[in-house]
């Protein structure tokens, strides 16, 4: 009887070898050859050009994920210490933003941040730059904020922020109340329980929230491209150019993807290693 | 305490002003009288009308809906039978399928996406090459040396069709997440006691197995279509020829800047706010219904 049931598992195993296992199977194949063909490093010694964009890449994703669990755990934190009725509307309120087209809240930011965009118009009209000016001698009339490194980085914590709430709050919510109370009446004031007991039990949350949130900002091409304009490429433009852009290179394209991947699969160990955060995570 | 209490309420109303501000920008920006982002010039609907005589736009809104509902049937479905074969399976089997299950999940969407599109390439070069030529080769013959005709075979390219295949293949991985678990917590008497009164295998299914896991159906397929409706990057690579809602607004954020978008995430924004009160207020009265019963 068993074993009957377990045939209806069959054709999406098959579907799976085929559109999932297969297609990676590929980019590991290309990654390994080039053009002209036969196995070689060629690809992966020409990332050597792309230093650049690979230290932009990790420092940007890096730094977003920083201000998210800096922003996110506190959040977080307060959030679970509401009444059930406002936590079910706070969550309503971090979800809804994500129900937004992500390419619609960052366009949105385009038009906050230009040169003669609203933050700018809004510094204009509190007199801002006549004051700096008047201070320092300079005939400022804008802040740059568009096209530079910070732009990126706010549109990766601001689309990536709910990523990183998330799964803290869901480990919160869960924590075993009578360790805090063992905690306090042993002697520990609220400092000592968060260091002590609240903070090393919600890690799961936490990593798991840290690699939702780096995994999108290491690999995104649309908000780098949006915000950052040309000149703040990041391994996703790069991946981008080499499969549908101008430079047509989809065994370099491959390799750079595979780069990638390893970078997923060595989050994916840390996290296994630290273990249940992650399948919350997933269902997020 | 007090305190605390009003600093933590400051804080979380400085995130949500943070995550809103935006959003509420397009939408007062969307009944702009003026080609503009920045400066109000009074209030009117042009947008809208612009928005709905834009044959690309709204060509890509029904791509859109078509391909996600497409996709979400199917997904949940496949989805659904999957996981109630995967309960079967042995641990030693289920193992691996699941952790494979998880690739699209955990992956990086741009690898998946390159990954998908490297393969539909291959794939349909395969295809044009063998079957297609073959075929047409074989039809040329008959027709120069037998007067006889067959249709000939169109060659295949990226479009709606690998779109669709994308779309399922990153959908089905959440329902089986939600399915599983609801199998896992039913009652495993329950089937046993429907067959022994006669139910069939089948029936059994349908009348006891599908009514226990139906809340982890649905939560599946709800976060299959937002997944669908809400992807770009994947899409990017594997749309060929057509095009979706995220891949227009790429393209018109990249070329020229039209406030019909702001139009577009307003009414998006609209729908979704209706579908979450609606849901919630469903939700809070069963509850309350609930709590009155016992």
């Amino acid at each position: 009887m068993k074993n009957k049931i377990s045939w209806l598992a069959a054709p999406y195993v098959i579907w799976m070898a085929l559109i999932v296992v297969a297609p990676i199977i590929m980019v590991v194949i290309y990654a390994f050859t080039t053009a002209q063909g036969g196995i070689t490093l060629d690809n992966f010694a020409r990332m050597g050009t792309y230093t650049v964009i690979f230290t932009r890449s990790f420092q940007l994703a890096l730094v977003a994920t920083i201000i998210c669990l800096l922003l996110g755990y506190p959040l977080a934190y307060v959030m679970a210490k509401e009444g059930p009725g406002f936590q079910r509307i706070a969550m309503v309120l971090i979800m809804l933003p994500m129900w937004v087209n992500f390419l619609l809240r960052t366009y949105a930011w385009m038009a906050i941040l230009e040169n003669n965009g609203i933050l700018n118009n809004f510094f204009e009209a509190i007199g801002l730059f006549d004051l700096i000016n008047g201070i320092f001698g300079t005939d400022l009339t804008y802040f740059r904020m568009i096209r530079t490194q910070g732009a990126v980085v706010l549109g990766m914590v601001y689309n990536y922020l709910p990523f990183m709430v998330l799964p803290i709050y869901s480990v919160i919510i869960k924590l075993d109340h009578s360790l805090l109370e063992a905690a306090r009446d042993l002697g520990a004031n609220s400092a000592l329980v968060f260091r002590k007991v609240i903070f090393p039990l919600s890690l799961p949350g936490v990593l798991s929230g840290v690699t939702m949130v780096f995994v999108p900002s290491v690999s995104t091409f649309a908000i780098s491209r949006m915000l950052g304009g040309n000149n703040q490429m990041l391994l996703g433009n790069l991946i981008e150019q080499q499969f549908l852009g101008g430079a047509y290179n989809p065994y370099l394209g491959s390799a750079i993807a595979l780069v990638m991947m390893v970078i997923v699969i060595v989050c994916m160990v840390v996290m296994n290693h630290f273990g249940e955060g992650e399948e919350q995570a997933v269902m997020l | 305490m007090k305190q605390y209490r009003i600093g933590s309420r400051f804080y979380m109303a400085l995130i949500f002003l943070f995550l809103y501000a935006p959003i509420l920008l397009l939408v007062v920006f969307s009944f702009n009288n003026a080609n503009s982002n920045v400066v109000w010039q009074g209030f009117s609907l042009r947008w809208y009308e612009e928005l709905f005589r834009d044959r690309q736009v709204m060509g890509a809104v029904y791509n859109t809906l078509l391909v996600s509902v497409l996709a979400t049937a199917i997904s949940t479905v496949v989805g659904t039978f999957t996981a109630v074969g995967l309960f079967g399976m042995r641990r030693r089997f289920r193992d691996p399928v699941l952790t494979v299950n998880n690739i699209p999940i955990m992956n990086a969407d741009i690898v998946t996406g390159v990954a998908l599109c490297i393969f539909f390439v291959t794939a349909i070069a395969v295809w044009n090459g063998m079957i297609v030529d073959g075929w047409n080769g074989f039809v040329t013959y008959l027709e120069e040396n037998f007067r006889r005709t067959l249709p000939r075979m169109a060659e295949m390219k990226m479009g709606f069709t690998t779109l669709l295949l994308a779309h399922i293949s990153f959908d089905i991985p959440y329902v089986i997440l939600n399915v599983l678990p609801k199998l896992r917590q039913m009652d495993r008497s329950l089937i046993d006691a429907a067959q022994d009164l006669g139910c069939t295998w089948m029936g059994a299914f349908w009348k006891v197995v599908v009514p226990e896991i139906k809340p982890g159906i649905v939560s599946g397929a709800l976060i299959a279509f937002t997944m669908s409706v809400d992807d770009f990057v994947i899409s990017y690579f594997t749309a060929g020829s057509a095009s979706t809602l995220s891949i227009q607004i790429y393209g018109m954020v990249r070329k020229r800047v039209s406030p019909e978008l702001n139009a577009v995430s307003t009414l998006l924004f609209g729908v979704v706010l209706v579908l979450l009160i609606i849901i919630n207020v469903r939700e809070s009265r069963q509850e309350k219904r609930l709590s009155a019963r016992k």
